[in-house]
């Protein structure tokens, strides 16, 4: 791996802001509905008109208080609003609603798993605030002018904020698809990056031994990164320029000297915007037009409650309950609960939880994938799957043949059974009568033999072919393989 | 605590404020003025009270997540001093 | 008395009985404002098309035999800081000279239920700030008594109206004495409810946390109507509490039995004109000849509400006045090199000296390095003063005291001195800071023909006793028939 060769500790803290998946905005009833016409989705209260007032969305302080709870936080039983204000024209009010100094929750952790190993990852706070417009750039006259969409503007955002706790590209990357993952599974973001509902900034710097001491780049903030990959890519070059920068300038981080810098994806590099001390000076205080929020026990159970069983529940549930590989686990939980639901369905009904796993992993993804299909439309039920893999268990069927049936079992209204015997695989056979057709072929085909006994093991496949064929396909592969590595070895 | 000319400007950068230089001076002397009244402040002893935000004891106030009409464009953009199409005009932010 | 000059209950009573029609009522009040407005200047609009479609449409209504509102056919006019649906709506500033907002204010929607006739918007201090309405962008509004004197402020315009009888009632906005100050200058009754009583949708915020909507009139029966009608919960502001509306005007008669007074050491301090200061003490004679007693209370901190209030309510308009930046709405400069400026120099051209000052002030009072010295400190501060309050109010019933330190001072003798200017709010400033109810009454009149306010104070949501306080002097004196001649 390449950051256990490189000169450097990469030090990595992620700002994660999720859209939380409200009907209306944080602050008004406008819809949060992606993609609408221009400034169609916009009321005096999101274009901050004179004199209207926010009134908060319960649902999406909600929504934030179960992610505070999924990522293991502490929910603020007291927690206020606060102003930040700034001057930009996507922000209508110039200042924005968020949580400064008493956020809705804080100090968690998110466990992740990499090659390396898993590790925690702490998390600084996660608090609530409204987002902004989208401005539009003119890039063709030589950018004139800009032009302001609003409908965004108070849509609810949650913002997570890391420690600096992340020191890989890997980590960078499994710390945001956990993210992702939880926030679906537990319904409080659909996180579709290239909708924006899920936005990343990283601050990275990298530590190293200099001439005997360990010293620490100054940390850059890179911003406009707009997918998991770019985010990984982002901070390992950010990580190897600022190691360069370093052996130039010989500039080490003060509480001073943080920049703001943006990443050119097609160009693979950062570019620096602007320094941090030269940026505003928010003035963050108290939104008197707001009032406070107080969670009390009853509040804070009922949304425990409401969790139900988080990704990292489920993984340790399925390494025991189902004995599955951790990798199975993993992969299954990735598809979310409602292919879990069908996985555990189907694990259950056949009686073999690696079996359903495999089936679950491959032939149903993969024709899912081929289809476009989800699982909830997916007309293949845990059921019917589940009652044809008791039958290719039964009838020790081929994997070819099988996934003959599969397609089958979707594309008509058929039973397994009727699949299955349509297709003449009920049949079971007898090894002694395979051990006879193997013989027959080694008896006929001595070139073969001598090819596999000289260590030319695709020969075996010549060995194979009378055999099939005599079964006209449908002898199950890895038995009759078997049974010819037995007399290959005893003759 | 007293301000000049330069704390004057950088104020004013802040709030978005253009001002003639030949009105600065007098400015600084009213700002100074009025923060020397209201140094009176630090004769108050204040230590262990709460900061009072507001006078009322009301908290925990929601709306439903409930989807209301929302203004026209024509209606929203009906104010704006700068309309382009659908959109509101301003000069070129630079990133 | 003449027509216009008349109260609204009595009003309300010839338009019951058939003696008056609403557009008979209407055009009285037209010819009075086309007649004094011109020299009084309070009002920024009066729409006489829409004013005598309101009349006609209630009259109909009558005849019809519909159930009318509680203030049908009375004007009300309304202070231009509150919103009305497609109707230019400017706070007395050039940065909103064209602004319609698409909605109308909470109260003004409570108005139009009651079937009131909305009469015209009135001048103020630009967004509210000030107390002479000389910082209005458009003109001076001038005190009917005397027209070299100033109306107060901010709420100036809506005083003056309702003093020269140009309406009988009018709306304005109280953040640190805005109704209470003007109405105590022109020698009205004017009241600022319990912060939270009254819905602040739709009024142009100066400082969040003190704003409060209330009424202004002739005498104090009609406060109580007016009250009735915009007080109650808005699920729109968040700050509005959902508490039951008591009948206002039904207990109003009703004399307090033991009624005790808590007199302020701190309200009657040098700085005091002796003029005021006698008068008050007079009308506080009244009460204990009508059995009430006199209670020495203290409020130690009244000396730094001053302070705490530039603070606290600059720094709140600093960011409340933010969004005027010429991009959504409002003024925006003809020319500019850049976003920054373009945004600097809007906001330049379009806010007057005082509301520059202000936030100026607001801002460098959050900045960076200066919050913990200047905002948080008021904010402690502005406890210190609320448990005051609380203390007092535990020993007596109400609060009372002047509303300002002098009577109405001329037009232009504070405007260069603007912490002068300032310091005349000092005993009303304490009362939004506290969130309590504030009201100011006529009490007399100087040597010189200018009204002197008396201020009845009372604990959160006391709104009734300090409006049957009020009309137990009504009743003894006689102060709020008093009108101006024109």
């Amino acid at each position: 791996m390449s950051q256990t060769t490189a000169p450097y500790r990469l030090v990595v803290g992620l700002e994660v802001h999720v859209q939380l998946l409200t009907k209306s905005k944080l602050f008004c009833g406008c819809t949060t509905q992606f993609g609408l016409p221009p400034n169609t989705a916009t009321c005096p209260i999101c274009i901050g008109m004179p004199g209207v007032l926010p009134v908060m969305n319960r649902t999406a302080f909600e929504l934030g208080m179960k992610a505070a709870l999924a990522l293991n936080c502490n929910i603020a039983r007291h927690t206020k609003w606060d102003r930040k204000n700034y001057y930009y024209p996507d922000l209508p009010k110039n200042y924005q609603i968020s949580q400064y100094d008493q956020p809705m929750s804080y100090e968690g952790y998110l466990e992740i798993t990499t090659e390396a190993g898993t590790k925690k990852v702490g998390i600084i706070r996660a608090h609530l605030e409204e987002d902004a417009g989208k401005m539009m750039h003119d890039e063709s006259g030589r950018g004139k002018e800009s032009m302001v969409d609003l409908n965004r503007a108070g849509t609810p955002l949650l913002e997570i904020v890391s420690h600096p706790h992340i020191s890989s590209g890997d980590e960078v990357k499994a710390y945001l698809e956990e993210i992702r993952l939880l926030l679906r599974e537990i319904g409080v973001s659909d996180c579709e990056m290239q909708e924006g509902s899920l936005r990343v900034d990283a601050n990275v710097n990298v530590n190293f031994e200099h001439e005997g001491n360990t010293v620490a780049t100054p940390i850059v903030e890179v911003k406009n990164v707009n997918s998991i990959r770019a985010v990984e890519r982002a901070v390992q070059y950010e990580a190897q320029r600022q190691f360069d920068q370093f052996h130039v300038d010989h500039i080490v981080m003060n509480p001073t000297n943080k920049v703001t810098a943006k990443w050119i994806d097609d160009q693979g590099r950062t570019e620096v915007l602007r320094r941090k001390e030269e940026a505003a000076d928010y003035r963050y205080f108290p939104e008197p037009d707001l009032v406070t929020v107080e969670v009390d026990d009853a509040w804070l159970e009922r949304s425990k409650n409401s969790l139900g069983e988080l990704p990292s529940q489920k993984r340790e549930r399925y390494l025991k309950e189902y004995q599955l590989p951790a990798y199975d686990a993993k992969q299954l939980v990735l598809q979310g609960h409602a292919f879990c639901d069908y996985f555990e369905q189907t694990a259950k009904a056949v009686g073999d939880a690696k079996l359903a796993s495999n089936w679950c992993q491959n032939q149903v993804m993969q024709l899912m994938n081929d289809r476009g299909l989800e699982i909830k439309d997916f007309s293949v039920t845990s059921d019917r799957l589940a009652s044809l893999l008791v039958l290719i268990k039964k009838y020790n069927i081929n994997m070819a043949r099988s996934k003959d049936a599969f397609v089958q079992l979707l594309e008509t209204n058929d039973t397994a059974e009727a699949i299955i015997k349509k297709l003449g695989l009920d049949v079971t056979f007898d090894p002694a009568m395979l051990r006879d057709l193997v013989k027959k072929s080694i008896a006929g085909n001595a070139k073969a033999v001598a090819d596999v006994k000289a260590g030319k093991g695709k020969a075996i496949d010549a060995l194979m072919g009378p055999v099939m064929k005599e079964t006209k396909g449908k002898a199950p592969m890895d038995l009759v393989r078997q049974i010819l590595q037995e007399e290959l070895q005893s003759a | 605590m007293a301000v000049n000319a330069n704390d004057i400007r950088w104020v004013a950068h802040l709030a978005r404020l253009e001002f003639a230089e030949s009105e600065l001076d007098h400015f600084t002397e009213q700002f100074n003025d009025i923060l020397k009244y209201v140094d009176q402040l630090k004769s108050v002893k204040t230590d262990g009270v709460e900061p009072l935000t507001h006078a009322l004891p009301i908290h925990n106030v929601f709306r439903d997540d409930t989807v209301t009409t929302s203004l026209s464009r024509d209606d929203a953009l009906a104010n704006a001093p700068d309309r382009r199409g659908e959109f509101y005009g301003v000069p070129a932010v630079l990133e | 008395m003449e027509l216009h000059q008349r109260t609204v209950s009595e009003l309300l009573n010839e338009m019951e009985r058939g003696a008056l029609s609403a557009v008979e009522l209407a055009r009285s009040f037209l010819n009075t404002v086309k007649a004094h407005d011109g020299r009084v200047k309070a009002f920024l609009n009066v729409n006489e098309e829409s004013i005598l479609a309101q009349a006609q449409a209630v009259d109909a209504k009558r005849q019809r035999g519909e159930k009318l509102g509680r203030l049908a056919g009375i004007p009300v006019a309304l202070k231009d800081n509150l919103c009305l649906k497609g109707e230019v709506t400017t706070c007395a500033s050039k940065i909103l000279e064209r602004f319609k907002p698409p909605y109308t204010a909470h109260v003004v929607e409570r108005l139009q239920q009651e079937d009131a006739i909305l009469f015209g918007k009135c001048n103020l201090d630009e967004f509210a700030m000030g107390s002479s309405t000389e910082n209005s962008a458009y003109q001076i509004t001038s005190n009917p008594w005397n027209s070299e004197y100033t109306s107060g402020g901010s709420s100036g315009g809506s005083a003056a109206a309702v003093a020269a009888s140009m309406a009988p009632l009018a709306l304005g906005s109280d953040t640190g004495g805005s109704i209470r100050q003007p109405a105590g200058f022109c020698g009205i009754v004017g009241m600022k409810p319990t912060y939270g009583r009254v819905s602040r949708y739709g009024l142009v915020a100066f400082a969040s946390s003190l704003d409060q909507i209330g009424p202004l009139s002739h005498d104090i029966r009609d406060t109580a109507l007016l009250l009735e009608v915009i007080a109650g919960h808005d699920p729109r502001d968040t700050t509005s509490v959902n508490r039951p509306v008591p009948k206002y005007t039904a207990s109003l008669d009703d004399p307090i039995t033991g009624l005790t007074i808590g007199v302020p050491n701190e309200f009657f301090q040098k700085g005091l004109d002796p003029e005021v200061e006698q008068t008050v003490r007079t009308a506080l004679k009244v009460y204990e000849s009508c059995g009430a007693k006199l209670k020495p209370v203290s409020l130690p901190n009244t000396e730094y509400a001053v302070s705490v209030y530039y603070i606290v309510a600059t720094a709140e308009a600093s960011s409340n006045l933010a969004r005027y930046d010429g991009v959504h709405y409002g003024h925006r400069a003809k020319q500019f090199d850049s976003m920054i400026h373009m945004y600097s120099r809007s906001r330049g051209q379009g806010f007057g000296n005082e509301v520059q000052r202000r936030i100026m002030l607001g801002t460098y009072a959050l900045s960076s390095g200066y919050y913990d010295a200047y905002y948080k400190k008021a904010l402690q501060v502005r406890r210190l003063i609320k448990n005051d309050f609380d203390a007092a109010f535990s020993q007596c019933d109400v609060v009372m005291g002047p509303v300002t330190p002098t009577a109405a001072f001329k037009i232009g003798e504070k405007s260069s001195d603007p912490l002068s200017m300032y310091l005349s709010d000092i005993y009303t400033i304490s009362c939004n800071l506290a969130g309590i109810v504030g009201m100011s009454m006529n009490c007399g009149m100087t040597k010189s023909g200018l009204p002197i306010g008396l201020q009845i104070l009372g604990k959160e949501f006391d709104e009734e006793k300090v409006l049957r306080t009020g009309r137990m002097f009504e009743k003894e004196t006689g102060w709020h028939l008093k009108r101006p001649t024109l």
